[in-house]
């Protein structure tokens, strides 16, 4: 299977919402532990190799934060 | 004068003088330098097989001290075919449960209960020591009844050189030097290995920038054969991680991780050991039991290989040809599969029923096999000292998720179970003729144990190349090209064998190396097959 680069999920802004609700109140600390822990908990439910394998990649090659035109 | 490196558990092989000293330099069919547990096992294999052995090493019993104290089911199976097993598994400590603990609480326990059907459990603890000493009373019943085999204490190797057709020796003993040849030697003189810093040959990787404190603790203590593991414990402010686990004689291995900057005799001060084990013991059992500090030590651990085992006629097996940290216990473990892989190959060659590129195999299936360790011990390493800030929160973070759920428990790694590699798609071993065969036994690897009539599967393989047919009555094969061959027919397999070896079908033949590794396996009997396959593992052209 390849990693689905499309939009695939129904609620974009109500996932976002959550997703960013989900970090109010944590210090910066706990915001990086909370992340590693959804990290690893949606890592196992992919669970395919080669999907996590090609997001590592495409995540790595996305410029995070330095944009370069 | 020959310097005590290290002081010793017990003398097992004291300086004796012999004849090669007042002779001129006496040709030996194998040198093995050093008498740890992998230069022994090497000696009793090749003596067992009627090659005659010279054993040196430069002290004159096992190292006193902690060193390995887990050896697991490959090499006690190896041990078996040695006669060396029964002992072990009668004075070691059998342990199935393990517990993780982070902070001040149980995250989970798990439990290797063995898979049934085998002859020996999982994982044994027992001081290296007395594994040495078991080898070495082997090798005494063996001489007794005239093989081959001897071992010279206080006979330290000083020089060695290649001279293409045989090496030369120069060894060093309290009464002076003196000179011998052999046409093979084998390096298992350690980490420290002298003959590879004499050849000048490099042993590189990484060093993990930890000091473990081991403290063996003796106490008879009312707490379960079981293996504790904390990460950040709470009864050890400052120390990132500690280890409890059983050995015999009342001994309890004790590990705390003490981190890379340390002041190394203030941490070895008796006083401060004792408080650190005060405050673990008191935590689990209320009070501090009586106990004696049986051995401590620091150690930093190192992940590194040669990038070959064998140079010309010399080879490096064991901690000389590559080191791994003790996590998961790969080790001793995997220096005793380099000597079953080895033992067989010299013995053929040097009987002239194999050509001697097939010693090459040795170093391809091995740094194969140390490579797989060395990778899953600095996985365990990186786990318990996170090299980064973003190590450390992903651990600490699988650390959070498993108290919950079991999906994290698998990712906690404190060291992985030591298993035997397989040597898949190496050149010694055929194509898998067996549709639908199962994935443990595919050529390459290792052979699981099974029950059969009488006793159990590995007991049956000996030492020579088996033809294992199940379902079969096969013709009395004996002899290919001058190898030994024994069959092994068995007509009602057991369910285990079945599972572990016909998969869905009713019928197999396999044909097993000497160190019980699948070369092939077919549904059918045909004994061309078996021929062609037989001559691929010993490295000549199938005719
Ligand atoms: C704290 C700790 C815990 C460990 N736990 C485990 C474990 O649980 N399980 C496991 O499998 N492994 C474990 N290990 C690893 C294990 O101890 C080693 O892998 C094992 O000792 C290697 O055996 P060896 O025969 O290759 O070398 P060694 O045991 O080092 O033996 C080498 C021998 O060669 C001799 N020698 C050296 N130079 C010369 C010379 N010039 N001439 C003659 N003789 C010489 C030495 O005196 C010595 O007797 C542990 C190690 C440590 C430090």
């Amino acid at each position: 299977m390849s990693l689905i680069l499309t939009p695939n999920i129904p609620d974009t802004d109500g996932l976002y919402q959550e997703l960013v609700e989900a970090h109010d109140g944590l210090s910066a600390e706990e915001s990086e532990a909370f992340n590693a822990r959804l990290i690893l908990t949606l890592a196992n439910h992919i669970g395919d190799r080669d999907v996590l394998r090609q997001a590592i990649e495409v995540v790595r090659k996305s410029s995070g934060g330095n944009v370069q035109n | 004068m020959i310097e005590d490196r290290y002081s010793t558990a017990s003398t097992l092989y004291p300086y004796c003088r012999v004849s090669d000293q007042d002779a001129e330099p006496r040709r030996h069919p194998v040198v093995i330098v050093g008498a740890g547990p992998v230069g022994l096992a090497l000696a009793l294999d090749l003596g067992q097989r009627g090659t005659p052995t010279l054993v040196l090493d430069d002290h004159e019993g096992p190292g006193a001290g902690s060193k390995a104290i887990c050896f697991a089911k490959r090499t006690l199976d190896i041990a078996h075919r040695l006669g060396a097993a029964k002992k072990m598994v009668e004075k070691g400590v059998v342990w199935n449960v393990g517990r993780v603990f982070y902070g001040g609480e149980q995250l989970f326990e798990f439990n290797l209960l063995p898979e049934s059907g085998h002859r020996h459990p999982a994982f044994i603890n027992l001081q290296q020591p007395y594994f040495e000493q078991y080898l070495i009373e082997c090798i005494r019943v063996e001489q007794s009844k005239g093989t081959p085999i001897e071992i010279r204490g206080r006979n330290q190797v000083t020089a060695l050189t290649d001279k293409g057709d045989f090496v030369a020796l120069e060894v060093d003993t309290p009464e002076g030097t003196y000179k011998i040849e052999a046409e093979f030697v084998v390096a298992c003189d350690g980490a420290r290995s002298p003959t590879r810093d004499m050849m000048g040959l490099s042993f590189d990787g990484r060093v993990f920038e930890d000091n473990f404190l081991i403290a063996d603790v003796r106490m008879e203590a009312e707490l379960p054969t079981e293996r504790w593991f904390w990460f950040h414990p709470t009864f050890a402010p400052n120390v990132q991680s500690t280890l409890l686990h059983k050995q015999p004689d009342d001994i309890w291995r004790i590990d705390f991780q003490l981190g890379w900057d340390i002041d190394r005799d203030k941490e070895l001060d008796p006083s401060r050991i004792c408080s650190r084990v005060d405050a673990l013991l008191s935590s689990q059992t209320g009070d501090v039991p009586d106990y004696e500090l049986h051995w401590t030590s620091i150690y930093t651990f190192q992940c590194r290989r040669m990038q070959e085992f064998r140079k010309g006629r010399i080879f490096f097996a064991g901690d000389s040809a590559h080191q791994v940290s003790p996590f998961g216990a790969r080790g001793a473990n995997s220096g005793v599969q380099d000597a079953e892989n080895l033992a067989w190959k010299l013995d053929l060659v040097l009987k002239g029923l194999a050509p001697s590129a097939l010693l090459d195999s040795y170093s391809s299936e091995r740094t194969f096999g140390a490579d797989e360790n060395i990778l899953n011990s600095s996985r365990a390493t990186d786990f318990m000292t996170p090299k980064s800030k973003a190590a450390t929160i992903f651990r600490d973070a699988a650390l959070d998720l498993a108290r919950d759920h079991a999906f994290a428990r698998t990712i906690i790694n404190s060291g992985r179970l030591s298993v035997p590699c397989v040597y898949d798609g190496h050149a010694h071993f055929v194509q898998d003729a067996l549709t639908n065969g199962p994935e443990v036994t595919r050529p390459g690897a290792p052979c699981p144990d099974a029950p059969v009539e009488g006793g159990f599967l590995l007991d049956n393989l000996k030492g020579n190349f088996t033809v294992l047919a199940i379902g079969f009555d096969c013709s009395k094969l004996k002899l290919i090209d001058g190898v030994a061959v024994d069959v092994l027919c068995i007509h009602k397999p057991s369910e285990y064998l079945q599972e572990r070896y016909l998969g869905g079908g009713k019928s197999a033949v396999y044909l097993i190396r000497p160190d019980q590794h699948v070369v092939g396996r077919w549904p059918e009997f045909s004994e061309d097959k078996i021929r062609a396959a037989l001559l691929t593992a010993l490295g000549k052209e199938p005719i």
